[in-house]
């Protein structure tokens, strides 16, 4: 089953027109059931295990169960996504616990200014410098062949 | 069948896809368009934020120079890559992206992703040319800073529109056409130049599980070809299609090797111990001179653990415990030992849950300890990725201050129709580009595409008949299941149609058995292609008939023709090239040795709109880069 929904803690997104799980499955898998309000995963075969739907999910309602055709039972990964920092904990088969906990980012979320603030002043569509550039090759010039 | 409505987006600069590519062309078009005064719109089938082969993250960027820090010159990338790909590449489009690639890895930092430093402040090399990040958010972080230029540059993005086929006028590309898989609205997109960056394919060939696993491919089951599928459609000349890439990968969850074959300089051995990389030199003679230069091509260290394996020597073994036990022995006294242990504990485990989470699930569950005990490793599938190993892709024009006479046709990325552009894994024979070198090549190819729309200003004509047509062709799947649907018990199961998934596991049948697919040991031969290419036909002849019951099932339609004209491409291109150039990837048991006098060439091929044959072609290879000199 890939991921699938837990059905005790999906609130549907309370009724939005967009769930989030549904906004970010890269392959369009998850989907609300309109009459009970709950989403699922509606082709669990194709799914890639990417947790996206999972780290989204603002109920955590969302959990991966690894592919029944040659993962055993009984083992779990679970995350838990902040703006920084991601901390995930797995469970083995035989009860082992272990915490992993990795940054994500260093700047604050929405904050990326397109040239990196490196000087962007050429006009010239023909030759090869890119907009940012050399300043941001961290060179005077773009190397060009010695022909 | 209910009403599509036509909605018409006219535009300067069309990019098809949201991906690494895509976002390396949304940030440098923005910069250029907003200069002139022109409109950049970008179309995704999925949410930028996560689409894409980099949707779950990555551990790491595979492509780094190091020209600011005089660590390395671009003529040593173009060395290395031309030697792995066995002495076929165009030097000219790799040296360009190596040249400029590091300008790309400088922006991701500034925006904020985490690249691992040392003390001394320097990046963290996994190898030679990679660099180790926290890379859980690296598409959200590219994603973003494309999203901001696009807003900043007043672009328009398209999410959940599946991009379909061009429209042409005449030898110009003038658009595309699409549908929303979340409304019953068809698109159409006017355009002065396209760039194409809609990945590669996987689910070609039939994938190693085929039960619940069937998505966990090494490649992402979302990219399915769109990219071949446009240019090959527009008429574009096509080059190395031939040209697989069969990642070896941790067993049934593909989990990464990177990380322990570089960082954690891990090795592997088959069950008894053996090191095919040692035992099996002299196989390596007869791939000469590829086979001598270190690294060693992909190619041949997948086809010497593959021999091995043949002889029964199998399972193939990733030695983590070995390489765990070297690193904190080399740490110094037992504290200290036992502190690296503990790191390196960290690292192996973030390099899975940053990029393949399956693995970590295989590991929990299998109660693995690699500091313990080794892990299977084995060949995946055949996958289309342009970007990585492989090199299939459209065959585009060089720069005009680095390309011969032979490689350039005034725009940098166009390929031979006019005003279509290629980057990432649409852009082929210029491979280990990896994702922040078609970041990168997605940069360069924006910039020419501006540079095009300026001296080309005419919106090009389309035809209103051109349209309608395409509208009723594409959206036809849900118009047959609606006549039909009433007849049978089974929706699934109808003499009048065929749904899409079902079509898929007859495209992967024919691919894996008769094109050299797992199955088949990846072997093939001129005979066996030529029957699978008849059986592909009665493929081609149905998919007139593919079915949907809704956007979702139509969008998997259109995938499925996607790959399937993928896989044709790819059966005609290995039929041509009479030779074995890259075993470990293919092999031709009726030509089973390389031949550098006649084969030392690319393989193109062409689909020509007007008459509907395919054109085979070889074009030469140059060497004019190297590093050695
Ligand atoms: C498992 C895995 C691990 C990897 N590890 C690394 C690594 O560690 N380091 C590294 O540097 N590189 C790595 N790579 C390579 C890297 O991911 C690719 O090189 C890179 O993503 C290629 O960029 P692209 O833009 O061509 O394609 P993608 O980034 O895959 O983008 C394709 C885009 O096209 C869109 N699309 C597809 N079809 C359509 C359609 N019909 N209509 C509209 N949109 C469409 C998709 O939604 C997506 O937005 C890895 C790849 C994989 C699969
Ligand atoms: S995101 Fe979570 S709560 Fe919202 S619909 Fe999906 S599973 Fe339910
Ligand atoms: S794990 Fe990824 S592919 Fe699977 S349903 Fe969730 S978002 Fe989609």
């Amino acid at each position: 089953m890939p991921s699938y929904v837990i059905l005790e803690k999906c609130d549907g997104c309370k009724g939005q027109d967009k769930t989030a799980c549904q906004y970010i499955c890269p392959n369009d898998l998850m989907v609300l059931n309109k009459e009970t309000m709950k989403a699922y995963n509606r082709a669990p075969e194709m799914c890639w295990e990417c947790y996206n739907c999972v780290k989204i999910c603002p109920q955590q309602a969302i959990d991966v169960r690894g592919y029944a055709d040659f993962v055993p039972l009984g083992a779990s990964v679970v995350p838990l996504r902040s703006s920084d920092s991601i901390m995930w904990t797995v469970k083995f088969r035989n009860g082992e616990i272990k915490r992993f906990k990795f940054p994500i980012r260093t700047t604050p979320e929405g904050s990326a200014v397109p040239d990196g603030g490196w000087e962007t002043g050429s006009d010239d569509l023909k030759s090869p410098v890119l907009f940012t550039e050399p300043g941001s090759l961290w060179l005077k010039e773009v190397p060009t062949l010695k022909k | 069948m209910q009403n599509f409505e036509t909605v018409e987006v006219t535009t300067d600069l069309l990019i098809l896809g949201g991906g690494m590519a895509a976002c390396g062309a949304a940030v440098e078009a923005s910069y250029w368009a907003k200069k002139r005064g022109l409109k950049v719109t970008l179309v995704d089938k999925a949410a930028m934020d996560r689409s894409g082969a980099v949707a779950m993250g990555l551990s790491a960027l595979n492509m780094y120079v190091g020209v600011g820090e005089g660590d390395n010159t671009p003529e040593q990338y173009v060395d290395y890559v031309r030697n792995d790909l066995m002495g076929i590449t165009r030097e000219d489009l790799v040296y360009d992206i190596a040249r400029h690639v590091d300008s790309t890895v400088h922006l991701f930092e500034k925006w904020g992703l985490p690249i691992w430093k040392d003390e001394n402040g320097k990046y963290v090399h996994e190898g030679r040319w990679q660099l180790m990040i926290n890379g859980e958010s690296y598409k959200v972080i590219v994603a973003e800073a494309a999203k901001n230029a696009m807003k900043a540059a007043g672009g328009e993005i398209f999410e959940r529109v599946f991009v379909v086929e061009p429209l042409m006028d005449g030898d110009r590309v003038a658009g595309a056409v699409g549908f929303s898989v979340r409304e019953n609205k068809f698109y159409v997109f006017k355009a002065k130049a396209v760039l194409v960056a809609m990945g590669g394919a996987v689910h070609v060939f039939r994938p190693r599980s085929v039960g619940e696993g069937l998505g966990r491919s090494w490649y992402p089951p979302f990219n399915t070809g769109s990219s071949a599928y446009f240019t090959m459609k527009a008429g574009a000349e096509m080059t190395c299609q031939e040209v697989r890439f069969i990642p070896v990968r941790f067993k049934d969850a593909y989990g990464p090797v990177g990380a322990w074959f570089l960082l954690f300089k891990s090795r592997a051995t088959n069950a008894l111990g053996g090191d095919y990389m040692v035992e099996r030199r002299d196989e390596l003679e007869k791939w000469a001179p590829y086979g001598l230069v270190k690294p060693i091509p992909a190619n041949l260290r997948n086809w010497l653990g593959m021999l091995d394996m043949r002889e029964g020597k199998g399972p193939i073994y990733m030695r983590t415990e070995e390489a765990i036990q070297n690193i904190a022995q080399s740490a110094g006294d037992e504290k200290a030992a036992k502190k690296k242990l503990k790191e390196l504990e960290a690292e192996a485990w973030e390099d899975f849950l940053d990029m393949t989470i399956s693995q970590a699930i295989l590991w929990a569950a299998q109660n693995i300890k690699p500091e313990e005990r080794g892990s299977e490793i084995f060949a995946c599938e055949p996958y289309f990725i342009g970007s990585h190993s492989g090199a299939s892709g459209a065959w585009v024009s060089g720069p005009e201050d680095v390309a011969p006479p032979e490689y350039f046709w005034g725009y940098n990325r166009m390929a031979t129709v006019k005003g279509l552009f290629c980057a990432g894994d649409a852009a082929g024979a210029s491979s280990h580009k990896f994702s922040d070198g078609s970041h990168c090549e997605g940069r360069i190819a924006a910039k020419a595409a501006i540079a095009f729309i300026v001296d080309n200003p005419d919106q090009p004509k389309v035809d209103p008949k051109q349209v309608e047509a395409l509208k009723e062709r594409i959206l036809k799947p849900l118009a047959l299941y609606e006549q039909h649907k009433d007849l049978s018990d089974n929706p699934d199961i109808n003499p009048n149609y065929i749904k899409p998934k079902m079509f898929m596991f007859r495209l992967q049948k024919i691919m894996d058995e008769y094109s050299g697919g797992y199955s088949s040991d990846f072997t093939t031969s001129a005979k066996m292609l030529e029957r699978g290419l008849e059986l592909l036909q009665f493929l081609k002849e149905d998919s007139e008939k593919l079915a949907a019951a809704d956007l979702h099932e139509l969008m998997r339609c259109w995938e499925n023709v996607h790959r399937m004209w993928q896989a044709e491409a790819h059966m005609r291109s290995i039929l041509f090239r009479e030779e074995t150039r890259w075993p470990g990837y293919y092999f031709r048991a009726d030509f089973p040795n390389m031949d550098e006098k006649n084969w030392r060439v690319f393989v193109n091929c062409k689909w020509d709109p007007a008459t509907g044959k395919w054109e085979m072609m070889k074009r030469p290879v140059l060497n004019f880069i190297t590093a050695s000199k």
